[in-house]
């Protein structure tokens, strides 16, 4: 690949700038990034460099033209930037909403489930499997695996199936086979482990999609690439509503594909600031005798060790065993976070806050009944970060609402039963659910 | 036989016959039933012994191995109680250290292979298997174990091909580890056709070659040796015995001898093969 030519993936404008190059070559983001995998898979990794190359940046045989398309008529992007009135109001300065929560299948996942199904259809792979934390990734898999008719099983831990039935049955729906995961605490971790290994007996005929911007080059830069979509819409539509670039921009982050799809056409500019927001859970004590970290703050918390292929930041106690971490919201329930984000974090262009479970449930309620949009639990925590910080950001903010919030409404009507939210409805006719 | 790399020890243990090479999880299912069980290994003819330190997110382990590491960690092990258990055992012997990059990493000042590699040395591991690190991002581990004088192990996968063949040739000592088939860690009932395409492939490198994954009784051992390995891998196999022990819940001395047993057999199988072999290249 000729590092010297723009790339077909970003928009004109954007291609040449460093922070939309970051890793690509080598798949490092300073000490972060990297190829930690057994052995059986590194053939498919190479070959899948070698396919992300051609496809994804030099546009080989028209596969970025057949992406856009795909997500314009089957996605329904480009998705709106929406001012959202009386947040503005409550928080004295403009507040934007990109609204991913529009895409089809309800989050920004369709992005790069669509994007990875695509390019292993160009690849001659015949299967495809993914894992699944809040069963968003999973259905937008299931939906692009259908969309390009290409057999599909979707790993996912047993206490997410029990969190997030809706998206399970979206999922069959699509005709996606579902396999549970029992190991661990039944989560994201478990899940992307049981994946890994399915990849490293399969991996001739099979490409494993993941689901965020973690595991080993090229996984995070192809993920960051495929959701730039994000950002790319984003900063075009906010010079073309108010005449400007945003002061801010912020987005929720668990293993970050939203947070770095939200960010990347922004990192180069200087003057917007850029906020990731991860779950603080219960508390951001951590519990190291038992392993468990109550919260999935890796960024803000985590420290720098090697998971799932990355060396990255995580949470992990002292020997380097992987802490269970916890949120109210599955998709954000994980341990560690993808390289680039902690690269960013390091040298100061992102500023990670961790919100947590009682502050992301007020935000639920609080955008649900002030501007009509229901967000997903992971999104939530975006707006507990806004009514907590809004005075430290500039007068023109963007959030990405990175999903829609249908699928947690059986555990919306738990979490808020247990304790006393600030705007919710009175909940004493859905206790025992809908 | 082959030249080797940093350990006279892992070198003589390839000579002049098969070497039968062992796995257990280190504290499976505690600490003090997981010594005995070692020792049985040791007694029922091991050549070199691979010890698990546990990892909670073992990605390259099925569920034999997978049901291992949770009983070890539930018991309580850590890197340091790695390294006493090393300490205390009691076997002839050389002993190698299996786990995953992220506990090398952190110990000590949590910044580096080199303070793990320097403990192990110190309590007299003789290398290291580490199946989530590839030789492109081994050469940190690799110079720390040529300043202590330890092996570095890598595993060929039946997708090991061309370059990456020969990047981690260059890299490897002790011996190579030859993962028979695709997928996990696990016991199988036979052997796979990668195996003898993986050896061929390995003939002309001057390395010990130890085949594993799924090799469960003293007839595997025998083919796969006839057909030109200089050592079996036996991990899930073994493991099983232990979690039938704890299922049935029976003495660890009685699970002892079944795994000196099922050890006896292996080893007799490897060495039936390797008679074959060497009668059938001394009849051409
Ligand atoms: C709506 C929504 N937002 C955010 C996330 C978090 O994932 P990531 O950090 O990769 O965007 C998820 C994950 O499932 C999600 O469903």
């Amino acid at each position: 690949m000729s590092e010297t030519e723009p790339t077909t993936n970003d928009a004109p404008e954007l291609s040449r700038r460093p922070g939309r190059r970051r890793g690509r070559d080598d798949g490092k983001f300073g000490r972060y990034g990297g190829q930690y995998v057994p052995e059986a898979l590194m053939p498919a990794i190479e070959e899948l460099t070698d396919a992300y190359e051609r496809y994804v940046l030099d546009n080989e045989d028209g596969f970025m033209d057949e992406f856009r398309e795909r997500l314009a008529d089957f996605g329904g992007r480009p998705t709106p930037l929406q001012r959202a009135e009386r947040l503005s109001e409550r928080y004295d300065r403009e507040v934007y909403l990109k609204r991913e929560d529009l895409l089809h299948g309800g989050a920004h996942k369709l992005n790069n489930a669509l994007g990875q199904v695509l390019l292993a259809k160009y690849m001659g792979k015949e299967r495809i499997v993914a894992e699944t934390g809040a069963g968003q990734h999973g259905t937008a898999t299931a939906m692009a695996a259908a969309h390009l008719d290409m057999p599909c099983e979707i790993y996912m831990g047993e206490r997410d199936i029990n969190r997030q039935r809706p998206n399970v049955f979206r999922m069959k729906l699509n005709g996606a086979e579902v396999n549970p995961v029992t190991a661990g605490r039944g989560t994201l971790k478990e899940a992307i482990s049981e994946t890994m290994r399915d990849w490293a007996t399969t991996v001739e005929n099979t490409h494993y999609v993941i689901g965020s911007v973690v595991g080993p080059h090229p996984f995070p830069v192809m993920v960051r690439d495929f959701q730039a979509v994000i950002s790319e819409e984003a900063r075009a539509q906010s010079i073309e509503k108010t005449g400007d670039l945003p002061t801010d921009v912020v987005a929720c982050a668990g293993g970050g594909s939203n947070t770095m799809g939200s960010f990347a056409a922004f990192v180069d500019d200087e003057s917007v600031a850029l906020h990731a927001i991860e779950a603080g859970g219960s508390t951001l004590e951590v519990d190291e005798e038992a392993g468990v970290a109550p919260n999935s703050a890796s960024l803000f918390a985590g420290e720098e060790g090697v998971l799932h292929g990355a060396r990255t930041k995580l949470l992990q106690d002292s020997d380097g065993q992987i802490m269970e971490s916890h949120s109210v919201s599955s998709g954000l329930d994980y341990a560690g976070v993808g390289p680039e984000l902690a690269y960013l974090v390091d040298e100061g262009r992102v500023t990670p806050v961790a919100v947590d479970d009682d502050a992301a449930l007020e935000g639920f309620h609080r955008l649900s009944n002030t501007e009509g949009i229901i967000p997903a639990l992971e999104t939530a925590h975006a707006f507990g970060y806004l009514e907590e910080h809004a005075e430290d950001l500039g007068e023109r903010v963007v959030v990405t609402v990175s999903g829609r919030g249908d699928k947690d409404l059986e555990s919306v009507i738990e979490e808020t039963d247990k304790r006393d939210v600030a705007g919710a409805p009175d909940m004493s006719m859905f206790s025992g659910g809908i | 036989m082959p030249a080797t790399g940093n350990s006279e020890a892992l070198a003589a243990a390839f000579e002049g016959g098969p070497a039968y090479v062992p796995y257990l999880a280190v504290g499976d299912p505690d600490y003090d039933a997981s010594l005995e069980y070692v020792e049985a290994l040791d007694r029922g003819g091991a050549d070199v012994i691979e010890l698990g330190l546990p990892f909670s997110e073992p990605i390259a382990e099925g569920p034999t191995i997978q049901g291992a590491v949770v009983r070890s960690l539930e018991g309580g092990m850590t890197p340091d109680r790695f390294f006493a258990f090393v300490e205390k055992l009691d076997v002839d012997a050389p002993l190698v250290c299996m786990t995953y990059y992220n506990l090398i990493y952190q110990y000590g000042d949590g910044d580096g292979p080199r303070d793990f590699v320097e403990k192990a040395a110190e309590v007299g591991l003789e290398g290291f298997v580490v199946p989530d690190l590839p030789a492109e991002e081994a050469d940190p581990l690799r110079e720390a174990c040529d300043e202590f004088g330890l092996d570095l192990v890598f595993i060929v996968a039946p997708t090991t091909t061309g370059d990456r063949l020969e990047r981690i040739m260059s890299r490897v000592s002790g011996y190579v580890y030859v993962q028979a088939r695709l997928g996990t860690t696990g016991a199988k009932s036979d052997v796979a056709d990668s195996t003898t395409e993986s050896l061929d492939r390995l003939r002309e490198y001057d390395v010990p070659k130890a085949v594993g994954f799924g090799i469960s009784s003293g007839e595997h051992a025998e083919r796969i040796v006839a057909g030109g390995a200089d050592g079996i891998i036996v991990g899930s196999a073994l493991v099983d015995i232990v979690a039938e022990g704890v299922e049935a819940d029976l003495s660890t001395e009685a699970v002892a001898d079944r795994l000196e047993s099922l050890s006896r057999e292996l080893k007799a199988g490897a060495e039936r093969g390797y008679a074959a072999r060497t009668e059938a290249a001394e009849s051409r």
